[in-house]
């Protein structure tokens, strides 16, 4: 008979938590893992001083004019001297607190949307739109209440882009919405409306869009008719973007399952209540990111109305480099229009994440 | 006792007389449910063959039998889930046409549960509950909720009201479901194998809420297998296949003593193991 021996205790289980650990498990774990972190290492210590150097140690940032940059680093004395064309582009200098006002009125009714429990929140949410617009409209076009009037072609610059945006955004998820349940309809008639239409719209590029607006349809339109440019190319970037946004809600209806409406239709809620209560807050909620995405999308092709004359932020900056007396401040200006652009598009996809974590209620089992 | 298969046509017959000519007020009112000479098709389909039925106020009818055989587009028919081609369908004394005001008033009249109970599942169960009073019914939310509680009690979860319906186990979710109807108050209840999806244990819970509901005198239609339900409660069995009522009896006899060779089949296939 063997001998009972004593095994050796087991050593105690690695630890699974703390940042020893976290580097175990993520940065180390495989060969090619840590080779790869190693390589990444590399490619940080290689490129992070430089940038780092060009963009805060040596760059200029006080001054007026080209004379104050010595070349060594970014020269944003460019951004700050231009940054009132950057803004506001051509709307009149005295005029400008209007803008202001209206950046405000934004910043009031998007800040409190990330802020968990502020009271009112969905109310202030709604005012933004539907009231906010208007009174913006009112504010920024003026002509009314002792406003002088401002022409449209006189917006520019981050102003232009966010309402272009604003506006699209916020006509194009309801008739988008419109569309989807159109295209769905029990209503040949109805749904062949809808199905022309988004095909139409989405078979087109958007600057040929915006060119058609802009060039084509005047040509069309009986004398007189003629309306402001900021207005033609706003209806076609609607379009455009409700189509997609059609096809995007449109994938999330097709995702309830058909006991939803069978047991809202067996309660009695009609066809507009089973859509509003029932379908659509729970085809809106899982479409999320696909709205998101198009709004994103968006936001970033108002740049295109550049080609129909109107100068939105990524335009000034466009033209503003090439001004001769500043040579060579491309990069700043393209940097600077492209963290204007990032600044935005991801506030949306952290305000859409958080939206989707306050709608969860699936516990799926 | 066995009815034959005459006597069945000859109630037809009479539904058939006072429904034309909707004379006999009195007996007219017994009848909450008639269907008469129904037919339907899905394409060239025929999946409902001219159904005759009558149901009375307070009774409790269970339909079963084999799977396809169209029980439930039947009961789906009776508050327009489905659209029938032939025949009529008269439901508290309005006929069911394409009017859309005749089928809202059926609809607040008729509650249904369903297989998979369909809860609304971006609603709290409360919510689930008052959102059909407070929208069709125009309730104030106050006077929703407190019945919506009231039911809630009866099928016994009233501490679930502010869980959402995938926090709930089935037969959890199943006796919402059954509660979510009762707020509506409807007068006739249709039940769409509301067991067949439940775990074993989970069956006992639903059904016991469904015995409940049939002792306090509800005209209910249950599509069911669940044949211990059928002795206890129900005034008549349904045998369908087919797209066809075979046969229709009491309890007793219909299990004791089935008439037909395709009962006969299918009961000793669910009971005889
Ligand atoms: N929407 C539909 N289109 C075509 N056929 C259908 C549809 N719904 C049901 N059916 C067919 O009708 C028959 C009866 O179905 P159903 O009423 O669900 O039967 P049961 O509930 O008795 O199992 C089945 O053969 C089924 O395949
Ligand atoms: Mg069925």
């Amino acid at each position: 008979m063997g001998k009972y021996v004593e095994k050796e205790a087991l050593p105690p289980p690695v630890s699974t938590t703390g940042p020893v650990a976290w580097v175990r498990q993520n940065l180390v774990s495989t060969p090619l893992n840590t080779v790869l972190t190693l390589f990444a290492l590399y490619l940080i210590w290689e490129l992070l001083p430089p940038i780092l150097n060009w963009a805060f140690f040596e760059a200029n940032f006080i001054g007026d004019d080209v004379s104050a940059c010595s070349g060594a680093g970014a020269c944003w004395v460019f951004i700050k001297t231009r940054l009132g064309f950057f803004t506001y582009g051509f709307y009149p200098d005295p005029e400008r607190w209007r803008v202001d006002i209206s950046f405000l009125l934004l910043a009031l009714v998007i800040v409190p949307q990330f802020i968990k429990g502020f009271p009112y929140k969905a109310w202030i949410g709604v005012a933004g739109l539907t009231i906010l617009p208007v009174i913006v409209g009112i504010l920024l076009v003026g002509g009314m209440f002792g406003l002088n009037h401002v022409e449209t072609h006189q917006w520019g610059g981050l102003m232009l882009t966010l309402v272009l945006s604003y506006v699209g955004i916020v006509a194009a998820l309801p008739f988008g919405v419109i569309l989807a349940l159109g295209r769905r309809s029990e209503m040949p008639t109805v749904r062949l409306v809808c199905v022309a239409f988004i095909e139409l719209w989405r078979g087109v590029p958007l600057i040929s869009v915006l060119f058609m607006a802009s060039v084509m349809l005047p040509l069309f339109l009986p004398e007189g008719w003629d309306f402001e440019k900021l207005l033609r190319a706003l209806i076609g970037i609607t379009m455009f973007q409700s189509a997609y946004m059609a096809e995007v809600i449109r994938g999330g209806l097709q995702a309830i399952p058909k006991g939803q409406f069978e047991a809202a239709a067996a309660l009695g809620l009609g066809y507009w209540r089973s859509m509003g209560l029932i379908i659509l807050p729970q085809a809106l909620k899982l479409v999320i990111p696909g709205i998101v995405n198009t709004f994103i999308a968006l936001f970033k092709d108002t740049t295109l109305v550049l080609i129909i004359g109107l100068l939105d932020i990524l335009a000034t900056v466009q033209s503003s480099i090439v001004d001769p007396k500043w040579g060579g401040v491309a990069t700043e200006g393209y940097i600077f229009a492209a963290f204007c652009f990032w600044v935005f598009c991801f506030g949306m996809s952290r305000y859409s994440q958080a939206l989707e974590r306050k709608l969860h209620t699936g516990h799926k089992r | 006792m066995t009815k034959d298969p005459d006597a069945i046509t000859d109630t037809v017959t009479e539904a058939e007389l006072r429904a034309g000519h909707n004379l006999d007020h009195e007996v007219a009112k017994e009848d909450v449910i008639q269907l008469i000479g129904m037919n339907k098709w899905y394409g060239d389909f025929h999946v409902l063959r001219d159904i005759n039925l009558n149901v009375h106020k307070g009774e409790r009818i269970v339909i079963c039998g084999p799977s396809g055989s169209g029980k439930s587009t039947m009961i789906r028919c009776i508050n327009r889930l489905e659209e029938h081609q032939q025949g009529q369908i008269i439901v508290d004394g309005v006929e069911l046409t394409n009017d859309l005001k005749n089928i809202d008033t059926i609809r607040r009249e008729v509650g249904m549960c369903f297989q998979h109970f369909n809860l609304f599942p971006h609603l709290t169960i409360l919510e689930n509950c008052v959102l059909a009073p407070m929208w069709v019914r125009k309730e104030p939310r106050k006077v929703a909720e407190e019945r919506a509680m009231h039911y809630l009690e009866r099928v016994k979860i009233p501490e679930q009201a502010n869980k959402y319906p995938g926090q709930l186990s089935g037969g959890q979710q199943q006796r919402v479901a059954i509660a979510r109807s009762l707020c509506m108050e409807p007068k006739i209840m249709l039940f769409d194998e509301p067991t067949s999806a439940l775990d074993p244990e989970m069956i006992k819970e639903v059904l016991d809420t469904m015995v409940q509901l049939a002792e306090e005198g509800m005209t209910m239609l249950c599509v069911t297998h669940e044949m211990g339900f059928a002795k206890t409660v129900a005034d008549r069995v349904i045998f369908m296949a087919d797209g066809q009522i075979i046969e229709q009896n009491e309890p007793h006899e219909f299990f004791n003593n089935p008439q037909e060779a395709r009962t006969q089949d299918f009961l000793s296939q669910i009971i005889g193991h």
